[in-house]
C-alpha cells in the first residue's frame, strides 16, 4: 500500500497538532516507579487515567471550557491519585509480584461516581472514584471535631445540615479479583453488557462478572497438555464493542482469533482466524518475533480491528480473514536493523495503538519519542515528536522525518541517531475530540489540534 | 524490594541486569550495524540466542512470551545451520561420526531441547501438583473436562486450603532422587559435550545419569527456584 508523506500534512483533514501540556518529572533521572505503563481516556474524555510501574494510578480531569478564552480546550489537571497495587511477595516461590499497572479500563458512568478496572500481573481491582463536596454539620451527640458530647449536656435538638466543603476525591477499592491467573495478565476488556469483563494472560482468558470475585470462568486455554509443545502465547484480547458474545485474542505468532461465546462454553475453537501469509521476500530469522502482535483494538464501529506488530499497523475487516485491508508501515527503516534490535531486546518491545473517535485516523508510537498517525481516508501519515523542546502551548508540532539511507536532508534524523531508549509504547485518543495523550518513559504529553 | 522513599535510578537497574552479554549492547544506543539477514545464521547469532534463552530461563519468573519467541527463533537458526538436525524435541542420533560440527549441533540441539523440555515439563508438573482436586460447579458453563490433563483454572474455587499441604508433600518427593553431587559441575559449555542424551527428552528420573550436567543444572534451578506457580490462598476480599 502506498503511503504518501507530505511535509506539513497532519492526520485527518490537515489537522495541525499543538502542544498542550506535559505531566511528570522534568529531570533526566528516571525513577523506576514513575515509568508510565498505561494510559486511558474514559468514555466521555473528561477523565484521563495513567498507571505506572510503582502501582499508582493518576487521574486527570479536563477543566470546563473557558468560554471567553476559546484558544484551546480545557486543560487536564490532577483529579485523583491513589496506590492501586502494592508489591506482593509470594512466599512459596520466593518471588515478588510486580505492582506495575499493566492496564486500566474505565466503566461507563452510571451515576455520580466513576469506576475503573486496573490490573497488575496477577490481580484485577475495581476502583470507585467519588467526589465529596459537602459534609454534615450540627450533630446532636458529637462535637464538630468528632468527640462525643455528654448526653446530659444536650438540652435542645437540631437537625444536621449539609454544608459545602472543599472538593475531595476519594478512590476506594470495591472489588478485588485475585488468584485466577497463573501467568502474567496482559489485557482486560469490559463487555458491552457492562456486567462482565475478560482478563487474559499468556495462556488463558477468564470471564468475570463485575459483582463476583470468588470465581471466574475460563473461556480460552491454549496451554498444551505437554508444555514441551508450547510455541505460542496470547498477547492481547478485547471484547467486541457491540456484540456481547464476541471477543478476539492475538498471539505471538501474528494470528488473531475471533471467538463467539454462544458457540460453546470453552472457546478454544475460534470462529474466525485472521492471519496474513508471510511475505517470502521479507523472510528472516526474526520473522516470527516481528509478527508477534502487541496490541489489538476494535474500531468504535465494531466493523474493523487494528493490530500492531513490531514494524506495522494493520486494519482488518472482520469479514475477511485472509489478509488485512490496510497496512501502514510504522518504521520500515528498522527492518535492516533487526539483528541489532534483537541483541538489545528492543525487538521485543510492545507498542500499543489507538483509533480516533471517528475511526478515520490511527495512531501508534515508535522510538526516539516519535509517534505516528495514519489517516485512512487521505492515506497521508505524519511523524511527530513528544519532546520538552516544543513545549510552548499552542506551538504547532513540526513533522519529523527519519532518513533511512543515503544523504540526510536538513531536519531529517538518521536511523543511527535514533535513541532506542526513548520509546512511546502507550498512546490514547480522546473519544470525541482531537486531543491525544502520549506517554514517554515517565512523562505524559497532551496534544490538541489547533483551534482557530 | 525498595522502600518507598528511595528513587532507584533506571540506569542502575539496567546495569544490574547486564550479564556477560554486556558486549552486545553498551550505552544508550545499539550498535549501528546494518546487517542483511544472512541466509545461514552465523554462529554468533546462535550463541546470542542461546545466551538469551539461558538468561530467560534463569529468571525467577520467566517472561513466557520472550521465552517462547527466543526458543522458536533458536530452532529456526539451528535448522538453518544443521539442516539434518532434528527440530522436534525428540533428538535423533547424530549423523556420521566424521562430521564433528554436525554432531556438536545435534547434541547441543538435543541438549537444548531436553533442557527446555525438562524445564517446561517441570513447570507443568508443579502447576498440576498445586491444584487440589476441584469440585465441578453445577451452575454456569461446564468448563474443561477434568480427565487426563491437569484441571484448568475453570469455573471453580481456585485454591483450597488443602493445597499448601499437598504441595509440601509432593515437593519432598521431587527432591528424593536428585543426586546432588552433580551440582558442583560447570555450567553448560557446548564444546565439551560428549554425552548423548537418552532416547526420550522427558525429565524421567531414571535417565538422570544420561542427562548431562547442564540439564541437571537447569532442573535444579527449576526445582529450587520455581517450586510452585500457584500462589497460596491470599487474603482476598
Amino acid at each position: 500500500m502506498m503511503v504518501k508523506e507530505e511535509k506539513g500534512a497532519g492526520g485527518g483533514n490537515d489537522i495541525q497538532w499543538c502542544f498542550s501540556q506535559v505531566k511528570g518529572a522534568i529531570d533526566d533521572d528516571v525513577a523506576e516507579a514513575d515509568i508510565i505503563s498505561t494510559v486511558e481516556f474514559n468514555h466521555s474524555g473528561e477523565l484521563l487515567a495513567t498507571g505506572d510501574k510503582g502501582g499508582r494510578v493518576v487521574i486527570f480531569q479536563q477543566e470546563q471550557e473557558n468560554k471567553i478564552q476559546s484558544h484551546s480546550r480545557g486543560e487536564y489537571n490532577v483529579y485523583s491519585t491513589f496506590q492501586s497495587h502494592e508489591p506482593e511477595f509470594d512466599y512459596l516461590k520466593s518471588l515478588e509480584i510486580e505492582e506495575k499497572i499493566n492496564k486500566i479500563r474505565w466503566l461507563p458512568q452510571k451515576n455520580a461516581a466513576q469506576f475503573l478496572l486496573s490490573t497488575n500481573d496477577k490481580t484485577i481491582k475495581l476502583w470507585k472514584i467519588s467526589e465529596r463536596d459537602k459534609r454534615p454539620e450540627g450533630y446532636n451527640l458529637k462535637e464538630e471535631d468528632g468527640r462525643y458530647r455528654d448526653p446530659t449536656t444536650v438540652t435542645t435538638l437540631r437537625v444536621p445540615v449539609f454544608r459545602p466543603m472543599d472538593l475531595m476525591v476519594e478512590a476506594s477499592p470495591r472489588r478485588i479479583f485475585a488468584n485466577a491467573h497463573t501467568y502474567h495478565i496482559n489485557s482486560i476488556s469490559i463487555n458491552s453488557d457492562y456486567e462482565t469483563y475478560l482478563s487474559a494472560d499468556d495462556l488463558r482468558i477468564n470471564l468475570w462478572h463485575l459483582e463476583i470475585t470468588d470465581r471466574s470462568f475460563n473461556i480460552v486455554d491454549i496451554k498444551p497438555a505437554n508444555m514441551e509443545e508450547l510455541t505460542e502465547v496470547i498477547t492481547a484480547a478485547e471484547f467486541h464493542p457491540n456484540s456481547c458474545n464476541t471477543f478476539v485474542y492475538s498471539s505471538s505468532k501474528g494470528t488473531i482469533r475471533l471467538c463467539d461465546m454462544r458457540a460453546s462454553a470453552l472457546c478454544d475453537r475460534h470462529s474466525k482466524l485472521f492471519e496474513e501469509p508471510e511475505d517470502p521476500s521479507n523472510r528472516s530469522f526474526f520473522s516470527e518475533i516481528i509478527s508477534s502482535i502487541s496490541d489489538v483494538k476494535f474500531s468504535h464501529s465494531g466493523r474493523y480491528m487494528m493490530t500492531r506488530d513490531y514494524l506495522s499497523v494493520k486494519i482488518w475487516d472482520l469479514n475477511m480473514e485472509n489478509r488485512p485491508v490496510e497496512t501502514y508501515q510504522v518504521h520500515e527503516y528498522l527492518r535492516s536493523k533487526l539483528c541489532s534490535l534483537y541483541e538489545n531486546d528492543c525487538i521485543f518491545d510492545k507498542f500499543e495503538c489507538c483509533w480516533n473517535g471517528s475511526d478515520s485516523v490511527v495512531m501508534t508510537g515508535s522510538y526516539n519519542n516519535f509517534f505516528r498517525m495514519f489517516d485512512r481516508n487521505t492515506k497521508r501519515d505524519i511523524t511527530l515528536e513528544a519532546s520538552r523542546e516544543n513545549n510552548k502551548p499552542r506551538t504547532v508540532l513540526k513533522p519529523r522525518k527519519v532518513c533511512a539511507s543515503g544523504k540526510r536532508k536538513k531536519d531529517e534524523i538518521s536511523v543511527d541517531s535514533l535513541d532506542f531508549n526513548k520509546k512511546i509504547l502507550h498512546t490514547a485518543w480522546h473519544p470525541k475530540e482531537n486531543i491525544i495523550a502520549v506517554a514517554t518513559t515517565n512523562n505524559l504529553y497532551i496534544f490538541q489540534d489547533k483551534v482557530n | 524490594m525498595l522502600s518507598k522513599g528511595l528513587k532507584r535510578k533506571r540506569e542502575d537497574e539496567l546495569e544490574k541486569e547486564t550479564l556477560a552479554v554486556d558486549a552486545w549492547w553498551l550505552g544508550p544506543r545499539p550498535p549501528a550495524v546494518a546487517q542483511a539477514p544472512p541466509a545461514v545464521a552465523s554462529s554468533s547469532l546462535f550463541d546470542l540466542s542461546v545466551l538469551k534463552l539461558h538468561h530467560s530461563l534463569r529468571q525467577s519468573e520467566p517472561d513466557l512470551r520472550h521465552l517462547v519467541l527466543v526458543v522458536n527463533t533458536l530452532r529456526r537458526i539451528q535448522a538453518s545451520m544443521a539442516p539434518e538436525a532434528p527440530l522436534s524435541p525428540v533428538p535423533s542420533p547424530p549423523p556420521a561420526p566424521g562430521a564433528a560440527a554436525d554432531s556438536l549441533l545435534a547434541s547441543s540441539d538435543a541438549a537444548l531441547s531436553a533442557s527446555m523440555a525438562s524445564l517446561l515439563e517441570d513447570l507443568s508438573h508443579i502447576e498440576g501438583l498445586s491444584q487440589a482436586p476441584q469440585p465441578l460447579v453445577d451452575e454456569g458453563p461446564p468448563g474443561r473436562p477434568t480427565s487426563g490433563a491437569p484441571p484448568s483454572l475453570g469455573a471453580l474455587d481456585l485454591l483450597g486450603p488443602a493445597t499448601g499441604c499437598l504441595l509440601d508433600d509432593e515437593l519432598e518427593g521431587l527432591f528424593e532422587d536428585i543426586d546432588t553431587s552433580m551440582y558442583d559441575s560447570e555450567l553448560w559449555a557446548p564444546a565439551s559435550e560428549g554425552v548423548k542424551p537418552g532416547p526420550e527428552a522427558g525429565p524421567g528420573k531414571e535417565e538422570t545419569l544420561e542427562l548431562d550436567e547442564a540439564e541437571l543444572d537447569y532442573l535444579l534451578d527449576v526445582l529450587v527456584g520455581t517450586q510452585a506457580l500457584e500462589r497460596p490462598p491470599g487474603p482476598g476480599r
